[in-house]
């Protein structure tokens, strides 16, 4: 065991753990055990969309039939390719290689923007289309339709609660990518010691397994149900 | 005990780009799917999908695959409190129009 390798563990190694294996893995798991909270946190929208869906089911048709997908997919195609360079960066924490840590964390960081550009687009056409729930909410063609507004706009509060709170968590994940490029330039982590890098990467994974089940929820499965 | 020992899996490059590339695939498809109509099937399908993906990320992305006995049961139980959930919830949802009150 080099000198230079006893140094870095003992500087790393907080006093109440045994070794860097029980740190690294305590440190890893409470992120799991954060992200299960964080699935009970989404599951409540995801069981509030279930019920309503069935209950107005060709409300959630119309409502869902005026999403544009094309948006959506770039949108999904997006987060994966961040994930990717996310995961990439890790593997360089783990491997030492902290300047392309920074460069892949930063891509990523410009996906994460690129995600809320073209959420932002959408919003706009939402919002101009008057479908933001409340006083000012319309929806044409939903008498032609036989479908009553009201539930329509019960879709919209779905819609806007459910990409909200994600949209929330990509900005929330932008500032810990952030966080973790500055540190890493500052040399902060190496092989002994990248928790917080796999921890807020662990973050960015699951904000896009988020949008991996909301995409079909809300933009694809309504596509052929006309009747 | 060494550095070397504690260094966690590293896992090679080659595996996250393939399952990027089947990430990227599979959303194609669940697109191309969307536009074909294919009844009840469409939801299955599209869930099934969704959940082929999301799966592959926590496999690999999140490491889950690689990662302790205790993570791995975690997640486990976190599905499948999240399904006993949503299936409580539903059976009060769903069966309301079952039973009848007459005179009301």
């Amino acid at each position: 065991m080099a000198t230079s390798d006893v140094e870095i563990a003992e500087h790393a190694l907080q006093h109440h753990f045994a070794d860097m294996d029980q740190q690294k893995e305590s440190s890893t798991f409470g992120m799991w055990l954060f992200l299960v909270t964080e699935i009970m946190f989404f599951g409540g929208l995801f069981c509030a969309y279930l019920v309503y869906r069935s209950t107005y089911y060709q409300a959630f048709v119309a409502g869902s039939q005026t999403m544009n997908i094309w948006l959506g997919a770039t949108n999904t195609a997006v987060l994966i390719c961040s994930s990717l360079s996310m995961a990439l960066g890790v593997r360089c924490a783990q491997t030492n290689r902290t300047k392309m840590m920074v460069v892949l964390l930063l891509i990523t960081i410009v996906f994460g923007f690129a995600f809320l550009g073209i959420k932002a687009v959408e919003y706009h056409e939402h919002w101009t289309n008057h479908q933001f729930p409340g006083p000012n909410f319309q929806f044409e063609g939903a008498d032609a339709a036989g479908v009553n507004a009201q539930n329509i706009q019960i879709y919209f509060s779905l819609y806007w609660a459910m990409t909200g709170l994600h949209a929330l968590h990509m900005i929330i994940g932008i500032g810990l990518v952030t966080w973790i490029v500055i540190a890493g330039w500052r040399g902060a982590y190496g092989p002994d010691y990248y928790s917080p890098v796999e921890n807020v990467g662990l973050y960015w994974h699951f904000v896009d397994l988020v949008w991996i089940y909301l995409f079909p929820l809300l933009y694809l499965i309504s596509k052929k149900h006309g009747g | 005990m060494s550095v070397e020992e504690h260094r966690q899996h590293v896992i090679p490059t080659s595996i996250y780009v393939g399952i990027w590339a089947i990430l990227m695939v599979l959303t194609a498809t669940t697109v191309f799917a969307s536009f074909i109509e294919l009844g009840d099937w469409n939801i299955v399908l599209a869930l099934t999908i969704a959940t082929i993906k999301a799966t592959l990320v926590v496999l690999f992305f999140m490491h889950l695959y690689y990662s302790s006995k205790l993570t791995k049961v975690t997640m486990i139980a976190a599905i499948f409190f999240l399904f006993l959930l949503l299936a409580l919830s539903m059976t009060d949802y769903l069966t309301r129009g079952w039973l009848t009150n007459p005179g009301h």
